[in-house]
């Protein structure tokens, strides 16, 4: 993977909001998978227009903490990987 | 942690909207006397269910049977369920579906659609099901597809079908499937009364596993396949229902609320109806779903077993049907004292080469049939 890849997530895939579980989930076929607080913050930046390396920029900003950009980084490897990202061709 | 007094939320409900079906697969889960229970809750009835247990954070839906297609008001209650925010899953044979149907799910808001299938073969395809539904069963697979959803096939494999897996799976590549899943038949219901006549053998199972394998390797990224072992084999008993009263919330045809789908046939229980009580008491606190919630009601060698965190001591269902008692250790444990008995019976079923029984067919009138025997 390369950090100027540019994904969206996998139309196969929702990320929702539940207010039962307090949290975010990612929704598939026949399955679910709760989000910690960061995974579901770098989902939610996920637009199809802004690269990883933006995104992480972005987030070690916001939280003013550069350490934030490799887990960033680390997380769209796994994310990819789980199928639940498309990249942007 | 579970216990019979603390739930987490009913997170995955399956709607089983009829009982009625235009195929009559002989492995099909659905109970035998399904002919005594054809009263079905009306639309309304099932929105006022869609909502209830979504506000008690319900989140994903399966719409099934039954073929569920039979219900006209699909669309509504599919429509329905994508405003609440569930997660729509259609669990379909595909008879009763055209291209305009699927149009119409997708407008509704339907996440996603499974299609099933007997077997590889238009001709075992269609001797199983009892109709010449294949070829439009592929033309529905291809419009799933084409519309946007992903394409997830099932197949049940059994005896006349567990040595096509590699066939299976081709067919599944050549309509581009997203998913597989590779279900050897549970032996409930119609399954369990043609059971001799369905389970494969040991060595079939072991081949199939390691061709299913081996296309899993081949097609990684690209197709996932589910390959869902035949618990008679193994020994240590599947985490059925992920424990009892733990996430799953079957709703029958009739408003009966049951733990999994086949419960009807465990002795005592009171059979709450959604047409009489709420979900949330109904989860909460009906004697049924606490009866084997949590750890407290089990038995050795499961109670002072490491492992019933893992497996929840297996399916109780499967424990009535092979023990006579459903808080029994599910005897496909090698620690139940029962499992020796269950090896035998495989073995036995096993040694019957040729099927003298033929298979039962399930319909409405075998129902019947079978209803005025056991009375
Ligand atoms: S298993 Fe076959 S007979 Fe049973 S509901 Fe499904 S399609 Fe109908
Ligand atoms: S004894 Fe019970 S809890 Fe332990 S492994 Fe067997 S079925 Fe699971």
């Amino acid at each position: 993977m390369s950090t100027e890849t540019v994904y969206q997530l996998n139309p196969l895939f929702r990320l929702q909001w539940e207010e039962a579980q307090q949290c975010y989930v990612l929704l598939y076929p026949e399955g679910m998978v709760q989000l910690g607080a960061s995974s579901a913050e770098i989902l939610k930046c996920i637009d199809g227009e802004k690269s990883v390396q933006m995104i992480a920029d972005d987030l070690s900003a916001k939280f003013d903490d550069d350490s934030v950009a490799g887990d960033v980084i680390e997380f769209f490897d796994v994310a990819a990987k789980q199928g639940w990202l498309n990249a942007n061709t | 942690m579970q216990t019979p007094e603390r739930a987490g939320p009913p997170l995955w409900l399956l709607a089983e909207l009829t009982y009625s079906c235009p195929l009559q697969c002989p492995y099909c889960s659905n109970p035998l006397d399904m002919a005594d229970h054809k009263t079905e809750l009306t639309t309304e009835e099932w929105i006022k269910v869609l909502r209830d247990a979504r506000k008690m954070g319900a989140t994903q839906l399966g719409f099934s049977g039954g073929e569920p297609l039979v219900r006209k008001d699909l669309e509504i209650l599919i429509a329905e369920a994508r405003s609440l925010g569930y997660y729509t899953n259609l669990i379909t044979s595909g008879v009763g579906m055209d291209e305009a149907r699927v149009k119409a799910f997708r407008e509704a808001g339907l996440d996603h659609i499974q299609v099933s299938f007997q077997a590889s073969s238009e001709e075992l395809n269609n001797f199983l099901c009892g109709s010449d539904s294949f070829q439009h069963k592929l033309e529905m697979a291809r419009q799933v597809k084409a519309q946007g959803y992903p394409m997830v096939l099932n197949f049940v494999l059994h005896r006349h079908n567990i040595d096509d897996v590699a066939a299976i799976l081709e067919l599944s590549k050549a309509l581009e499937a997203d998913y597989v899943e590779l279900a050897t038949t549970q032996y409930y219901g119609w399954a369990k009364h043609n059971q001799n006549n369905l389970m494969p053998t040991r060595e079939q199972v072991k081949s199939a596993e390691a061709i299913a394998h081996q296309y899993q390797k081949d097609l990684e990224g690209q197709m996932r396949i589910l390959y869902v072992v035949p618990d008679y084999f193994e020994d240590r008993p599947k985490p059925c229902m992920n424990g009892w009263g733990s996430i799953f919330l079957t709703i029958a045809p009739d408003g009966t609320a049951l733990p999994c789908h086949s419960a009807r046939i465990i002795p005592g229980l009171e059979l709450p109806n959604v047409k009489q009580q709420s979900v949330d008491w109904i989860w909460h606190e009906s004697p049924d779903f606490k009866k084997f919630r949590g750890f407290e009601w089990m038995k050795e060698p499961c109670r002072s077993c490491d492992e019933k965190e893992k497996d929840f001591g297996g399916c109780r269902c499967q424990a009535l049907m092979l023990t006579g008692d459903a808080s029994n250790t599910d005897p496909v444990c090698d620690k139940s004292p029962q499992h020796d008995a269950l090896l035998a019976q495989v073995a036995e079923i096993e040694a019957q080469q040729v099927t003298e029984q033929p298979l039962v067919f399930r319909n409405m009138r075998e129902s019947k049939k079978l209803s005025r025997q056991t009375n």
